[in-house]
């Protein structure tokens, strides 16, 4: 290699020629940022594209966020998206014009949202469509399946959503934690199927939360890039909530179950999210049967929580204190998703909750490789293998009682 | 339309959805929010007491008797070029000369234009027109009249006028006689025959939407009183101009409606393209003249449309082809595309206000299909 070596002696330094002052930095930040701004500029000032235009008229899109029915009519959040401001000129129930009002009125910008006021008299238990149109003639409809009175945060209505949202969360994880006693007789063996157990419920858990914050994703107005938002907002979760837990070296015991109990949680508030959006949209009656169903598919969780707590003694108030914190996000989701949440904070929502279960599958399985007796090949080993199939196993079973 | 996020989650959760599958899973399931559900029963129409619900509105002017089914605002009339009131009336007769043998000659001159119009307040339409208006220009001429129509081709794809009426092939309208491409002109000329209700629209292919786009107009043959000397008083009164006719009041209406995007159905219906026009600006009748509606139907996408008339009955002659009704009597009538006819009635014996008309396809009629006429003593 020493042919192509250019002798250095023949070069210039251009250190030396151009020899910045203090204040060259800021200069050389400001010159692009005036160019931009002229570039800018000039290409809205001009009409160089004009030639590219085929007479098409702009782009119109308008996504529905919001929907609320009480007595005094329909009333809906609406965002723009389209390629300019779009004008929101007449609205049609069921086919027939109605008066409406817009608020704020005007123009809609693009991103920009508002809420439409229509004095319709809806009826309940049946469906309805509201068609907007924009001055270019263009429609959007809106079906709302079945009217029912969109709940109001009142006593009377959250207090019974508090009641399934514990039988979502709360119940599950407790029964499982409840296990307890009888895991800790488990021998090494034992422990390491609960771990990779736990490890296949997260897996689970993780796409299956993936996959409904995508679905939500989608149906997310186009400016908020949903799908992108989705992976990004789980990454940041997963890489924030690992070095949070790595702070004072790997977790292990009561912070591990705690860091555990919280990626459930998150994966719990999405699942009360999803109820009480169905509640709200009043296409649901909650049977019994199905809130069971979610309790048992559930309190694989709690056990899930429990394993890393088998080598220490927690307290009782740790126990309670960890099924709160998983199971009591359900409640809030309920609440959340009763009162209507736009479905782009509720993707957030669950792409959070899909990074920290992620975090907390890499924390368990460091754990386990850690507690186990042949470090580098656990992972492969016939028990944990076993395990891992039987977490998510159960989970797709018990899965089967609360899809129909 | 993903729209319905809250829907699909429903489903993909796979809670039970209420109804039928609600009731036939009772024996298994028990309905844990029973009283919420109770509570959010409390629909729109059981409205707290002393709230009056947005519907029970007291009709005290014309638009008012709808409440708030009613698309908001008017549109402009001026930026349009046209009035759905003022086209009740404006027939355009044409230029008259003499033939050689004394026949009457009309000519008209019209031109097919493209131009955007609003036809309910602030969605704007991008039609094509004859003369920049929809409907285009009412032609009335009497029976037997030489007809000669200078026809300009302003727009920006090709073009005809097909009359209802009798003439020869190569006056049809239709490819290969009378079609011409922008730029072009065309001269279709016949004689007037038979007397009635006619109408005109473009035949250029694909015909469904160069008529849904608003290229179609009223063609009205009067009788002449002298060939029908079996029902001259009743031809005197039907021909513009005489002393008999102007005991009338004569109005035209078109019934159309507008796709405004594209999926082939209707968003608007209206009388004269303007929907809810005659809702918020009802058609002033003097209560001792008796009333004739040329009413035409020209809607794309549904099979029928119809006029029904509020706490009245009239006397229908289909196609205006005749001197005699061909319906005795009636307060509705219906017409397929095309079909059209002359309806006669008064108000002579009734109390002064505001009367309704309006399809009796309820939907046509939601959708801007609606007009009052607001029956007076005054002189108009």
């Amino acid at each position: 290699m020493n042919e192509i070596t250019p002798a250095p002696t023949l070069v210039p330094e251009p250190a030396k020629r151009f020899s910045p002052s203090r204040y060259s930095g800021p200069l050389w930040l400001a010159l692009p940022v005036l160019l931009l701004a002229i570039t800018s500029a000039w290409l809205l000032s001009s009409d160089l594209f004009r030639s590219l235009e085929r007479g098409a008229p702009p782009v119109e899109r308008l996504t529905f966020e919001r929907t609320v029915l009480d007595q005094d009519g329909i009333h809906l959040k609406v965002r723009a998206g389209g390629s300019e401001a779009m004008k929101i000129v007449q609205v049609q129930v069921d086919e027939a014009y109605w008066k409406f009002t817009q608020e704020p009125a005007g123009d809609l910008p693009r991103v920009a949202s508002a809420w439409l006021h229509i004095p319709y008299p809806w009826v309940s238990g049946e469906a309805h469509e509201v068609k907007i149109l924009t001055n270019l003639g263009t429609s959007f409809t809106h079906e709302i399946a079945v009217a029912v009175a969109t709940p109001k945060p009142s006593l009377d209505e959250l207090a019974p959503q508090a009641l399934v949202g514990a039988f979502v969360g709360i119940v599950p994880v407790a029964l499982g934690l409840m296990l307890y006693p009888v895991l800790r007789r488990l021998g090494r063996d034992g422990l390491s199927f609960l771990l990779a157990l736990t490890v296949g419920l997260l897996a689970f858990l993780f796409v299956d939360t993936v996959e409904d914050a995508l679905e939500l994703a989608g149906e997310a107005a186009a400016v908020f890039q949903g799908h992108v938002m989705v992976i990004i907002a789980a990454l940041m979760t997963f890489l924030v909530l690992l070095g949070i837990g790595r702070r004072h070296g790997l977790p292990t015991g009561l912070a591990l179950a705690t860091y555990i109990a919280l990626g459930i949680g998150l994966h719990n508030l999405g699942e009360g999210l999803a109820i009480g959006a169905a509640f709200a949209a009043g296409a649901a009656g909650l049977g019994a049967f199905l809130v069971l169903g979610f309790t048992l598919h559930n309190i694989t969780e709690g056990i899930g929580i429990a394993a890393p707590l088998l080598r220490a003694r927690p307290p009782l108030m740790s126990f309670i204190g960890l099924a709160l914190l998983a199971g009591a996000p359900a409640i809030a989701g309920m609440w959340l998703g009763s009162l209507a949440v736009s479905p782009h904070w509720a993707a957030l929502a669950l792409a959070v909750g899909a990074g920290a279960v992620l975090q907390v599958m890499v924390e368990v399985g460091a754990y386990l490789m850690r507690t186990g007796s042949s470090k580098a090949w656990i992972l492969a080993s016939p028990t944990v293998i076993t395990g891992m199939a039987c977490g998510i196993a159960v989970m797709y079973a018990t899965g089967m009682l609360v899809k129909v | 339309m993903s729209s319905d996020w809250l829907r699909q989650r429903l489903t993909r959760r796979g809670l039970i959805v209420s109804g039928v599958s609600t009731a036939g899973l009772t024996a298994t399931s028990v309905t844990l929010l029973a009283g919420t559900r109770a509570n959010g029963d409390a629909s729109y129409d059981a409205a707290t007491p002393g709230a009056p619900p947005p519907h029970a509105g007291h009709a005290t002017s014309s638009h008012e008797a709808h409440g708030n089914m009613i698309s908001v605002g008017d549109v402009d009339g001026a930026r349009n070029g046209f009035d759905p009131s003022a086209m009740l009336t404006d027939w355009d007769t044409g230029t008259v000369s003499q033939l050689p043998d004394g026949r009457t000659l009309r000519t008209f001159e019209i031109g097919a234009v493209d131009k955007e119009i609003e036809i309910v307040p602030g969605i704007v339409f991008p039609a094509w027109t004859y003369n920049g208006r929809v409907p285009g220009p009412s032609l009335r001429v009497t029976e037997d009249d030489r007809v000669r129509i200078v026809f300009r081709n302003g727009g920006s794809h090709p073009h005809s006028m097909h009359f209802h009426g009798i003439h020869s092939a190569r006056m049809d309208g239709v490819p290969g006689a009378g079609v011409i491409a922008p730029g072009e002109e065309f001269v279709y000329e016949f004689d007037a025959k038979p007397f009635g209700c006619h109408l005109y629209h473009c035949h250029v292919l694909p015909l469904k939407r160069h008529i849904h786009k608003g290229m179609y107009g009223a063609f009205v043959i009067d009788p002449d009183p002298a060939r029908h000397p079996e029902h001259a008083e009743v031809a005197r009164s039907r021909l513009l101009g005489t002393p008999e006719n102007k005991e009338w009041q004569e109005f035209v209406m078109v019934m159309n409606a507008f796709d405004t995007n594209f999926d082939g159905e209707n968003e608007v219906y209206a009388v004269n393209t303007v929907g809810h026009h005659f809702a918020k600006h009802p058609i002033t009748v003097v209560r001792s003249k008796p009333v004739r509606i040329y009413l035409i139907n020209v809607i794309e996408f549904d099979p029928v449309n119809s006029l029904h008339l509020h706490a009245n009955f009239f006397d229908y002659y289909d196609q205006g082809t005749t001197l005699t009704p061909t319906l005795k009597t009636v307060d509705t009538v219906m017409q397929c595309q095309a079909q059209r006819g002359i309806l006669e009635f008064t108000f002579k014996e009734h109390e002064t206000g505001l009367y309704m008309f309006h399809a009796h396809q309820s939907e046509f009629a939601e959708l801007g299909w609606m007009g009052m006429f607001d029956v007076t003593d005054g002189v108009v």
